[in-house]
């Protein structure tokens, strides 16, 4: 969706121009932001020199509060402050119930089935609360840049549905900011060591974050990141380690009756608290008081190890299966990297590294390593030249498949393909006659369709009358390299097609993030007539760029002289289009370019494929695969 | 772009089952390398769908040239073999069939332990490796008959090692 300009126009006609990009980790429990800066990747701090800020949202009377200030009044005020809003993202609220998190807040009902959050400022979805947490780092990064960000690479659990990564992209649409690539955290955390450490090889990436489990096996070789395969858990975490504090707390305490949303919010931080002293010391002291509950006594890290040993062994088990679904045996493993803050638990660095037979590293901090990652692909992607170039190419997370008779699944993309990915399977009609065709896509392993994701619906209309399993109905997936999904379904013998862009049920449609940017602030005064004129200019400036470029690299080797001046006027009358307020005539222009240029960019595509293979000699490929 | 190049063509590699993966490896990257789409974030709509187009059939080719089986299918399938849904079988095999999922039935009734399902699936695969060099000797060798029950075979041993990914999936209680 391209609703909103980033620079100014008249910026983004200078090719010389360094833009401006960065990488958000928007975790579970806490966020940052980083960026390159004179060839430095760094996270970019706050006033105070702080990099981490909690991913905690307060809606007080009249403003919203972003990070630390809404964390100090999470216990007093705990319905207006949300936190660990990613555990909701992209889920419906039966979701969330079966999943047992809880949850300290009022939901409004809504017909969706997407959570609403009852705040003093109204109902609040997930999406907007991750806005929030967005923009404000955002506002930090244009503060230490000096100037508005071209683009936003932001990082998902690996193991994150489409629903979920749907969720998370429209978070920063909200906030007003480009989504360059939606980039899985273990393959950002593995950019960022492989980038600083250069070295080649298989690593396994083992994030334990707040909210969220991901194992991620990648071949490192000569810049490009290759990931073999991806597995996890979406609802483990660091909060289930609090979540077994507070457990424990309780039981001792003796306390029985409902608990209330207050002495649930103490509880976890006082429990939060004894994790972390228990990563540096043998034994914590817990002494809580909240409204009637109230328990003084001592944990010891032996107690809390055999406390969370179950789920340590439920990250081991994720672990297992992605090795085997990479085809590896575990001595085919050179390093592991610990990513994620849950990964400090001396507990967690044990399981980790006894499974894998090797001391895991960690010398990169666990905390920034991910959007330090996320802030070299951002760089490479926004069109600055890094010296080091590197590529990544990653897989599918889950199975994606069709529902067929009997509520069954049949897998279209196994989890684990490479990515971009089209695949088309053919389906034939049930009954003599059938003349329509539900197409219910779905996301999991299992088998019934009822254990699994459900992505989309969709109607095939208009199948001619046929005896039963005649019609000949082709559904084709697509998946591109942001792992985002659309599936089309066409009846072979009379050509009738239906298609959509999959957006999964819990996600916002494109009218209600119309309606949100509206409301939003910063564009509240922006009128859409000169943000369509600026988004055409913008445009233009990337195509003449773009072809410019594209001319000056391979213009005298595939094209003729007249071809070359053909598509330089064609060029010269899109700029003199651009510097005139008809946003309909530039971007007719912008199309003309197009145009013209098609055949140029297909011999362009096929010579660097030629190319790519044609220096290559043996001796250097055995050099490659040592 | 050419549709019309074979996958062993597009890596510019001989047509053959005994491939080096490495180097098939080391080419996957290479073409990636200069057509994946995040090379063109800021390309012309042409070229990133052209993008688009070369990184997806690079990855088709890739993932069906880098295991044996579907190796194995393909080149069968280049020489104009239609292979049958219904393959007709030596009974000796079947047999050894019948016996291979008894075993894998008694692991799962027994629940365990994992090491016996590890052992278990190094001796399918073992006779996986023999089914391959058959696979590769006959077809190098042009007898295509031989090369096509291979691959029925190697069918039938992938589909009992999907079986018993499924029962360890049970006993971990993934």
């Amino acid at each position: 969706m391209a609703l909103l300009q980033i620079t100014e126009p008249g910026q983004a006609l200078d090719p010389h121009q360094r833009k401006r990009a960065a990488g958000i980790d928007l975790g579970t429990t806490n966020s940052l932001i980083a960026s390159v800066r004179g060839g430095v990747t760094e996270a970019l701090p706050d006033m105070e020199g702080e990099c981490l800020m909690p991913s905690v949202v307060r809606y007080a009377e009249g403003e919203t509060i972003v990070g630390r200030e809404a964390l100090d009044m999470a216990r007093k005020d705990p319905l207006n402050t949300i936190i660990s809003v990613k555990r909701m993202m992209g889920r419906g609220i039966d979701d969330l119930l079966s999943l047992g998190v809880r949850l300290p807040y009022e939901f409004a009902s809504s017909d969706s089935g997407m959570p609403r959050i009852k705040t003093v400022s109204g109902d609040m979805s997930p999406v907007e609360v991750s806005a929030e947490i967005v923009k404000k780092l955002v506002g930090r990064a244009v503060a230490s840049l000096a100037g508005d960000l071209d683009g936003i690479v932001l990082t998902v659990p690996a193991y994150f549905d489409e629903a979920q990564r749907q969720a998370t992209k429209d978070a920063a649409t909200i906030a007003g900011v480009e989504v360059l690539r939606l980039l899985n955290e273990p393959t950002a955390a593995a950019v960022a060591y492989g980038l600083d450490t250069g070295s080649d090889g298989v690593v396994a990436v083992y994030d334990l974050g707040g909210g969220t489990f991901d194992i991620s096996l990648l071949r490192l070789n000569k810049g490009v990141f290759e990931v073999l395969s991806t597995g996890g858990n979406s609802s483990l975490g660091g909060d289930d380690f609090d979540q077994k504090i507070a457990e424990w707390v309780i039981g001792q305490s003796g306390f029985e009756g409902q608990i209330s949303p207050v002495q649930f919010r103490s509880l976890m931080l006082k429990a939060r608290e004894t994790k972390e002293l228990l990563s540096e010391s043998d034994a914590a002291r817990v002494d809580i008081e909240t409204e009637g509950l109230s328990f003084s006594g001592e944990l010891s890290r032996l107690q809390f190890e055999q406390a969370i040993q179950p789920l340590l062994e439920e990250s081991i088990k994720a672990c297992r299966r992605a090795v085997r679904d990479a085809g590896l045996d575990l001595s085919d493993i050179d390093n592991v990297i610990l990513v994620g803050g849950s990964t400090r638990v001396p507990a967690v660095r044990r399981a980790a590294g006894s499974y894998f037979q090797t001391e895991p590293l960690s010398n990169i901090d666990p905390d920034k390593v991910v959007a330090i990652g996320a802030a070299a692909q951002a760089n490479q992607l926004v069109g600055n030249k890094p010296d080091e170039e590197m590529l990544l190419l990653d897989v599918l997370p889950l199975s994606l498949g069709l529902e067929t008779m009997g509520g069954l699944t049949e897998k279209i993309i196994h989890r684990n393909t490479p990515i971009p990915v089209t695949l088309a399977q053919e389906f034939t009609t049930y009954k003599d006659g059938q003349t329509a065709m539900l197409v219910h896509v779905v996301q999991g392993e299992r088998e019934l369709v009822a254990d699994c994701r459900s992505l989309a619906r969709f109607e095939l209309q208009g199948i001619p009358p046929m005896v039963a399993g005649a019609a000949k109905i082709q559904v084709v997936f697509q998946v591109d390299a942001d792992g985002l999904l659309s599936v089309s379904a066409t009846e072979l013998s009379s050509g009738v097609a239906a298609r959509v862009e999959v957006k999964p049920s819990y996600g916002l449609d494109e009218e209600e993030i119309t309606s949100m940017l509206k409301d939003s602030f910063t564009y509240a005064e922006a009128d859409a007539q000169s943000r369509m004129l600026n988004e055409a200019r913008v445009e233009a400036g990337r195509v003449i760029e773009a072809l410019g470029n594209a001319l000056a690299a391979d213009g005298e080797e595939l094209l003729s002289a007249e071809e070359i001046w053909l598509l330089q006027e064609a060029m010269k009358r899109l700029e003199s289009l651009a510097e005139q307020d008809d946003a309909a005539a530039i971007n007719t222009g912008v199309e003309m370019v197009g145009k013209a240029s098609e055949e140029f960019a297909g011999l362009r595509m096929d010579a660097s494929v030629r190319q790519a293979l044609a220096g290559h000699k043996i001796d250097e490929l055995e050099e490659g695969t040592n | 772009m050419d549709f019309k190049q074979d996958y062993f063509e597009i890596f510019q590699l001989p047509r053959t089952f005994d491939l080096d993966l490495g180097e098939l490896g080391e080419r996957f990257r290479l073409l990636q390398k200069s057509v994946h789409p995040d090379k063109f974030s800021s390309a012309t709509s042409k070229e990133k769908m052209l993008s688009m187009q070369w990184a997806t059939q690079i990855n088709a080719a890739y993932t069906t040239l880098k295991s044996a089986l579907p190796r194995a299918v393909y080149l069968l399938g280049l020489e104009g073999t239609d292979l049958s849904d219904n393959p007709i079988l030596d009974p000796v095999f079947l047999m050894e069939q019948i016996d291979l999922r008894e075993q894998l039935e008694e692991i799962e009734q027994l629940e365990g332990p994992v090491s016996t399902l590890d052992e278990f699936k190094v001796e399918v695969k073992s006779v996986v490796q023999s089914l391959e060099r058959d696979f590769a000797s006959s077809y190098s060798g042009g007898d295509q008959a031989k090369a096509e029950q291979a691959v029925y075979k190697l069918q039938f041993m992938n589909k009992l090692l999907l079986a018993a990914n499924t029962v360890e999936e049970k006993l971990l209680d993934y």
